[in-house]
């Protein structure tokens, strides 16, 4: 049986990914994306891993939806509230993903991980760390330079070339 | 503890279907990049509960290299959405119909 934190935590997530889907006004939008973002940190709190949990806050929460926030504050206004969708696809769409739902869930229902309980203690974080500096460095180290690169390459591809450094400095 | 990993798995399931009803219906380029958030934090919520109910550190692991990867990808993603918005002046991605610069 599910307690009634694991309740909550799947309403806000799921009511609130179909908001971010859903409501018309962009800004609105994205902020009920971040509510979905941080019930998947609470998710993570509920499966005792703490450390996952707090990454998830400072990078999905703190920066990622800020970043998306001032995208959708740059683009025009009408655009913004407008829903831009096909509406002969939107049926096809919900049976989509209730074909999917229905098909995975009963998969899996059906499946051996309905029985699988665990009594043991969680993962320590240190364990964590320990592997990062260990087995996966090559993998940390790529993913220090994934991450600079994808923001070097953002930086390139929104810089505007027509404005001269004149007009900027005014 | 009380919840069990098919718990976990379903609510991943729910919103994986959100994710691809999103992609597959809106046209919006924003909003299909929130419709990809949501599929890869179904992904990583998968992740971590497997990694809790086998205990293994790895499934954690992954994870935060999955979180790291997907803050790259949304800058990139955004700056594209920017630079197609200055080109076309809309988001629609009907309207992106040339490659040319």
């Amino acid at each position: 049986m599910v307690d009634a934190a694991f309740l909550a935590l799947s309403v806000i997530t799921i009511g609130s990914a179909i908001a971010a889907l859903e409501l018309r006004s962009m800004i609105y939008g994205s902020m009920a994306l971040m509510g979905t973002l941080g019930g998947i940190a609470g998710f993570f709190l509920l499966l005792d891993s703490p450390f996952i949990a707090m990454f998830q806050i400072a990078v999905y929460v703190g920066s990622i939806a800020v970043l998306i926030l001032f995208t959708v504050m740059l683009v025009k206004r009408e655009l913004i509230f407008k829903k831009i969708e096909d509406p002969r696809r939107k049926f096809a769409g919900i049976g989509l993903m209730l074909i999917l739902m229905m098909g995975l869930g009963s998969i899996i229902i059906d499946s051996g991980l309905r029985t699988i309980q665990t009594n043991e203690p969680a993962v320590d974080f240190r364990d964590i760390g320990e592997d990062f500096l260990t087995y996966y460095w090559p993998a940390l180290i790529l993913m220090a330079l994934i991450l600079a690169g994808a923001v070097t390459g953002a930086l390139v591809l929104a810089r505007r070339e027509d404005v001269e450094d004149e007009q900027r400095a005014n | 503890m009380s919840n069990e990993l098919i718990d976990f798995v379903i609510v991943s399931i729910a919103l994986l279907g959100i994710g691809i009803y999103g992609l597959s219906v809106k046209r919006n380029a924003i909003r299909m990049l929130f419709a990809v958030e949501i599929i890869i934090n179904a992904a990583n919520l998968n992740l971590v509960a497997f990694a809790r109910f086998i205990p293994h550190s790895g499934g954690q692991t992954l994870a935060l290299f999955s979180i790291a990867i997907a803050a790259a990808e949304v800058a990139v993603g955004l700056s594209l959405i920017i630079v197609a918005y200055r080109m076309y002046q809309n988001i629609d991605i009907a309207d992106f119909r040339s490659l040319k610069g």
